[in-house]
């Protein structure tokens, strides 16, 4: 049973990227409920300015665009296909650095007994 | 729940780190065991759509908000080992794309959000699934149920921190029962968000889901252990 993956891969970018763009606009931005607490117990102020917060993307927003719902779309757009990009890239190279079972050419030393 | 600099003191925020950066490093090694190379790019999709969902924020009650950690999703699709380095994944861009989550409260966000909710819903959603039947209904309802019980633990989690390095002296008691209470409700939107996913791709392709391999007859997706190695063994 070697079901298509490509199919499910493409369904699931595609609802994600349809509530990055048309759903995350409208999510609720009042105050999360670690924010919440901390207001309420009086340890809130301790929160310090994030170091990247001039960032051109900070707090899901872009730098320039002006109406806050479709900063916040473009934001989930780009951080979703950036989050793709680096699941990709890491979990690539995770999966390269076990060895190269396909590989013919396989250096000297392993024997094919060997795992 | 992403905690920004200056909550905790240095100490706790190494020892957060260096406790998580011991858990990836061990998750990874895990992760290597498993992947196979078509599962790759459904780490990507994981990652990528538990950003988005974590976007997410929904009202819970007298103006607070909440969004889906997504321990209990990444745990049931990609099993705990894979989800936990995918949740990490979103933090890593969160924190430094979006300045959301302090980038030296980065080990204490991955433990107390990749890490903390991806195994406790992974044992909760196991036990669960071990009383019910082996249908993907019971998957669904573990799913839910695992979700559900990995919030408030994880509020649970910050409370006891911060009860021994927060930057403010407070009881434990009052911070314990402030975000206990407040994720308890939070937690059961996770367990609609989780158990609405789940169902879809449980009913449309179980072959993909981690938690549900023992109902497909003949699993090739994640039988990671014999790789490809063993695809032409004669």
């Amino acid at each position: 049973m070697r079901r298509n993956l490509r199919l499910f891969l493409v369904a699931g970018l595609l609802v994600g990227l349809g509530l990055a763009l048309f759903v995350s606009p409208f999510a609720s931005d009042q105050p999360d409920g670690l924010e919440r607490v901390a207001a309420e117990e009086g340890f809130g102020d301790a929160a310090e300015n994030h170091d990247l917060a001039d960032g051109r993307l900070a707090d899901y927003g872009v730098d320039g665009v002006d109406d806050a719902r479709v900063g916040t779309a473009m934001a989930g757009l780009i951080g979703m296909l950036v989050t793709f990009g680096a699941g990709l890239a890491l979990f690539g190279l995770v999966r390269a650095r076990r060895g190269r079972p396909r590989s013919p050419a396989s250096p000297p030393a392993s024997s094919p007994q060997a795992s | 729940m992403h905690v920004p600099d200056g909550f905790f003191n240095a100490a706790t925020s190494v020892g957060a780190g260096v406790v998580s950066a011991g858990t990836i490093a061990v998750s990874l090694k895990k992760a290597a065991a498993q992947l196979t190379e078509r599962l790759v790019p459904l780490t990507g999709l994981v990652a990528a759509f538990i950003f988005v969902l974590q976007m997410l924020n929904f009202p819970v009650v007298n103006g607070t908000s909440g969004h889906l950690l997504g321990g209990a999703l990444a745990a049931v699709l990609v099993g705990p080992w894979i989800g936990c380095v995918c949740i990490a994944v979103v933090l890593l861009v969160q924190g430094l794309l979006f300045a959301d989550g302090g980038l030296t409260a980065y080990g204490l966000n991955v433990l107390l959000i990749a890490i903390i909710p991806t195994f406790v819903a992974w044992g909760v959603f196991k036990a669960t699934r071990s009383f019910l039947p082996a249908t993907r209904g019971s998957v669904v309802v573990s799913s839910s149920v695992g979700a559900l019980v990995s919030v408030p633990v994880a509020a649970a989690a910050f409370a006891v921190l911060f009860a021994a390095g927060g930057s403010v002296d407070l009881s434990l008691g009052s911070v314990l029962a402030a975000m206990v209470g407040v994720h308890v409700l939070i937690g059961i939107g996770e367990a609609v968000i989780t158990g609405a996913v789940v169902s879809a791709i449980v009913a449309a392709r179980p072959d993909v889901v981690y938690g549900a391999q023992d109902l497909v007859p003949d699993p090739v997706l994640w039988t990671a252990e014999s790789p490809e190695t063993g695809e032409m063994a004669a």
